[in-house]
C-alpha cells in the first residue's frame, strides 16, 4: 500500500484540477511516439506515423492519447487503492495488449516533461518529486498482474 | 543509437538558448534529482544539500560545462568527455542508470525554463544527446 501524504495528495490534486486532460493526453502520447520511437509498434492501426508533424496532428494519436490520460486521471481519485483501480486494465494490457511495463514508466517520464513545460515555475521540486511518485506507482499497478 | 545532423542542429539551437543560464540549470537540475529521487543523494554523502546550498550550485556548475563542452563537440563527444569518462569509471563509479535520471531531470528543467524551444523534435534530440553523454561516462566501467 502506497501512502500519501497530505502534501503530496494536495500536489497532485490541486495541479490535476488544472490539467486539460485532452490537451495533455495527446501531446503526451504523441511525444512517447516521437521520442521513443519504437514504442510505435503497438500502434500499427493508427494510420499516418511516419513524422513528428504526422503524430502529432494523428487524431488516432490525440483520441488515444485523451482516453489513456483520463484513465489516469482514475488514479488522482483512487491514490489509496491503485491496485484494485487498475486490475483489469493491467490484465488487459498484459493478456490482450502485451504492452512491455517499460513503456508505462516511459510514458510516465513524458507525462511529467509535458507538465513540467505547461505549469514551469508552478511544477516545482516537490511537485515534481510527487507527481513521479504518482507515475511510477501507476505504472506498478499497471504492471501487477502481469504473469 | 547516432545523433543525426537533425539532432545536432536541434541541442545545439535549444543550448544557444540556455546563454548565461546554464550554471544554474545545472544546480536546478541536480535538486531535482535529489528531491526525486532520494538515492542518488547516496553519491553526495560530503555534502550539504539544502535548497540554495553552494556546493549544489558549485557542482551544478560543473555538470552544465560538461554537458556545454559536450555539445560544443558534438561530432565527438568521447574525445571531448574522455578525462570525465576516465573519472567515472575509476574514482566516481556512479551506477549507470542514474545518468538517466540525471537526463530526465535537465529535460524538466529545460521544459520549465523553454517551453516553447522544447519541440517533440527537439526532445527527442535532446534525450538523445543525453543518453549519448550518459554511454560516454560510462563507457569505460568495464
Amino acid at each position: 500500500m502506497v501512502h500519501w501524504t497530505a502534501e503530496e495528495k494536495q500536489l497532485i490534486t490541486g495541479l490535476w484540477s488544472k490539467v486539460n486532460v485532452e490537451e495533455c493526453g495527446a501531446e503526451a502520447l504523441a511525444r512517447l511516439l516521437i521520442v521513443y520511437p519504437w514504442t510505435q509498434r503497438f500502434f500499427d492501426k493508427f494510420g499516418n506515423l511516419s513524422s513528428p508533424t504526422a503524430i502529432i496532428g494523428n487524431p488516432k494519436v490525440r483520441a488515444h492519447g485523451k482516453k489513456v490520460l483520463t484513465s489516469f486521471g482514475d488514479a488522482v481519485k483512487n491514490l489509496e487503492n491503485l491496485k484494485a483501480t487498475f486490475s483489469k486494465l493491467s490484465e488487459l494490457h498484459c493478456e490482450k495488449l502485451h504492452v512491455d511495463p517499460e513503456n508505462f514508466r516511459l510514458l510516465g517520464d513524458i507525462l511529467i516533461i509535458v507538465l513540467a513545460a505547461h505549469f514551469t515555475k508552478d511544477f516545482t521540486p516537490a511537485c515534481q518529486a510527487t507527481w513521479q511518485k504518482l507515475v511510477g506507482v501507476v505504472a506498478h499497478a499497471l504492471a501487477y498482474k502481469y504473469h | 543509437m547516432v545523433l543525426s545532423a537533425n539532432d545536432k542542429t536541434n541541442v545545439k539551437g535549444v543550448f544557444a538558448k540556455i546563454g548565461g543560464h546554464a550554471e544554474e540549470y545545472g544546480a536546478e537540475t541536480l535538486e531535482r534529482m535529489f528531491a526525486t529521487y532520494p538515492q542518488t543523494k547516496t553519491y553526495f554523502p560530503h555534502f550539504d544539500l539544502s535548497h540554495g546550498s553552494a556546493q549544489i550550485k558549485s557542482h551544478g556548475k560543473k555538470v552544465a560545462a560538461a554537458l556545454v563542452e559536450a555539445v560544443n563537440h558534438i561530432d565527438d563527444i568521447a574525445g571531448a568527455l574522455s578525462k570525465l569518462s576516465d573519472l567515472h569509471a575509476q574514482k566516481l563509479r556512479v551506477d549507470p542508470v542514474n545518468f538517466k535520471l540525471l537526463g530526465h531531470c535537465f529535460l524538466v528543467v529545460m521544459a520549465i525554463h523553454h517551453p516553447a524551444a522544447l519541440t517533440p523534435e527537439v526532445h527527442a534530440s535532446l534525450d538523445k544527446f543525453l543518453c549519448a553523454v550518459g554511454n560516454v561516462l560510462t563507457a569505460k566501467y568495464r
